[in-house]
């Protein structure tokens, strides 16, 4: 099953990352593949919307594409919503340095993604795409969130946890309520790179805490304290 | 030989609306049919081989072969479907950016629909639709938002009740200059053709 599945979705061998350049190319490639919804509970949501529960006009970063159901549930909150639309950006400025490597292409997709002033956003939604990034990418994404996020706010990503895994699947998030998300999936890729707690702890260790909690489709829920 | 026999032959009695009243006699020579006046088809004024576009009341439009850059102020239902760069305002109106058309500049409505490409910030007092395939790069501010999946918007989203824009205090507006058009060679169709 393992070959059949890597002959399906490359030739590469269990837990060895693809190219970053590849899994980009694979979403766009495969939007018009056949898709599958379900809707499951969200601790890490839940979690997520506990901690803002009460306010209203707080400034929230949304890194996935637009959605009516995400742009609605936000603003119904009395909130303000920045879209970002990270992976359709990430795509145009890495088309030339699939391999996320290039210094200055990484210092033109931060003007262009996260070019805010600091302590702007009250919470970030950031979804799955952190698992597109290569590491020097990663790593400088990260450490602008630091800035450009309140302290004493929250962000909420997903990882893929387990490293056995060969793809995982596309995936596209719409709040249903605050502890319900419908997850699209379709296609699959390859994450750059798999994470366990302890990387995940690194990864976020100027950070003031971090939270996960284990989905049954073996996904990480991290709730990120600034 | 043919014909004389023709001649020859008797007339065929006509038939008469009331045979009992009138004789059997020779055909009458039949009364010249009254002309009647011919029912004429409606014609437009228009002279032929120009077609004008169905026109409805109030509304304008900005083909897409049509590049302007300056200020539009509109006090109409309008069509933008070419290039603009500047301002954009339809302030008690639906404002209608086609498939084809691309704005750089400040958008200000009573309603926006985008089908194409927006970069610059948006005003609309009661809603925005965002249709699939459309981009909108800029904050927008309304009371109401329509994204479909496929549309591509990054920016923020700001929802205002329509009171609350109203009473928002406006900026001053410097008197409008005269737009400059600049039309392509080919046809280009700036008409009160609502879509």
């Amino acid at each position: 099953m393992k070959s059949l599945l890597r002959g399906m979705f490359g030739s590469q061998s269990a837990g060895t990352p693809s190219k970053p350049g590849e899994s980009i190319r694979s979403l766009f490639s495969s939007r018009n593949t056949p898709t599958t919804t379900l809707t499951r509970s969200s601790r890490g949501l839940q979690e997520f919307f506990n901690y803002i529960r009460g306010q209203s006009g707080l400034t929230i970063l949304d890194f996935g594409a637009a959605t009516q159901q995400n742009v609605s549930f936000i603003t119904n909150l009395g909130h303000r919503l920045y879209s970002e639309n990270f992976l359709q950006l990430l795509k145009e400025s890495f088309a030339s340095d699939p391999e996320q490597a290039n210094p200055g292409a990484i210092e033109h997709f931060l003007k262009h993604a996260l070019d805010y002033p600091e302590g702007q956003f009250d919470g970030v939604l950031i979804w799955d795409v952190l698992e597109y990034l290569s590491p020097p990418l990663l790593s400088a994404v990260v450490e602008r969130l630091h800035k450009i996020v309140r302290p004493n706010s929250y962000m909420l990503a997903f990882f893929h946890s387990d490293d056995k895994q060969d793809a995982v699947p596309f995936y596209t998030f719409r709040i249903q309520d605050p502890t319900t998300l419908q997850v699209e999936q379709g296609g699959s890729h390859q994450p750059l790179q798999l994470f366990n707690n302890r990387r995940l702890e690194k990864l976020f260790a100027q950070f003031a805490s971090v939270k996960f909690f284990l989905t049954r489709e073996r996904l990480r829920e991290v709730i990120i304290k600034v | 030989m043919w014909n004389k026999r023709r001649e020859e032959e008797s007339p065929k009695p006509t038939t008469s609306p009331a045979p009992s009243a009138v004789a059997p006699s020779a055909p009458a020579p039949t009364a010249p049919k009254p002309i009647e006046p011919k029912k004429e088809t409606p014609m437009s004024s228009t002279p032929m081989g120009r077609i004008e576009p169905e026109s409805r009341g109030g509304s304008a439009t900005i083909g897409k072969a049509v590049k302007i850059v300056g200020q539009i102020y509109s006090k109409e239902e309008l069509f933008v479907d070419g290039d603009l760069e500047g301002t954009l305002e339809a302030l008690e109106h639906r404002l209608t950016i086609g498939p084809n058309g691309t704005v750089h500049a400040t958008v200000k409505a009573r309603e926006v629909v985008v089908l194409g490409s927006i970069q610059g910030n948006v005003e609309a007092a009661d809603k925005i639709e965002i249709r699939k395939d459309a981009k909108l790069v800029g904050d927008i501010r309304t009371a109401r938002i329509v994204i479909e999946d496929g549309a591509y918007f990054k920016g923020s989203i700001d929802i205002v009740k329509a009171e609350a824009m109203k009473n928002a205090p406006k900026p001053q507006v410097a008197p409008p200059a005269p737009a400059a058009a600049t039309p392509a060679p080919a046809a280009a169709g700036v008409s009160g053709n609502p879509r």
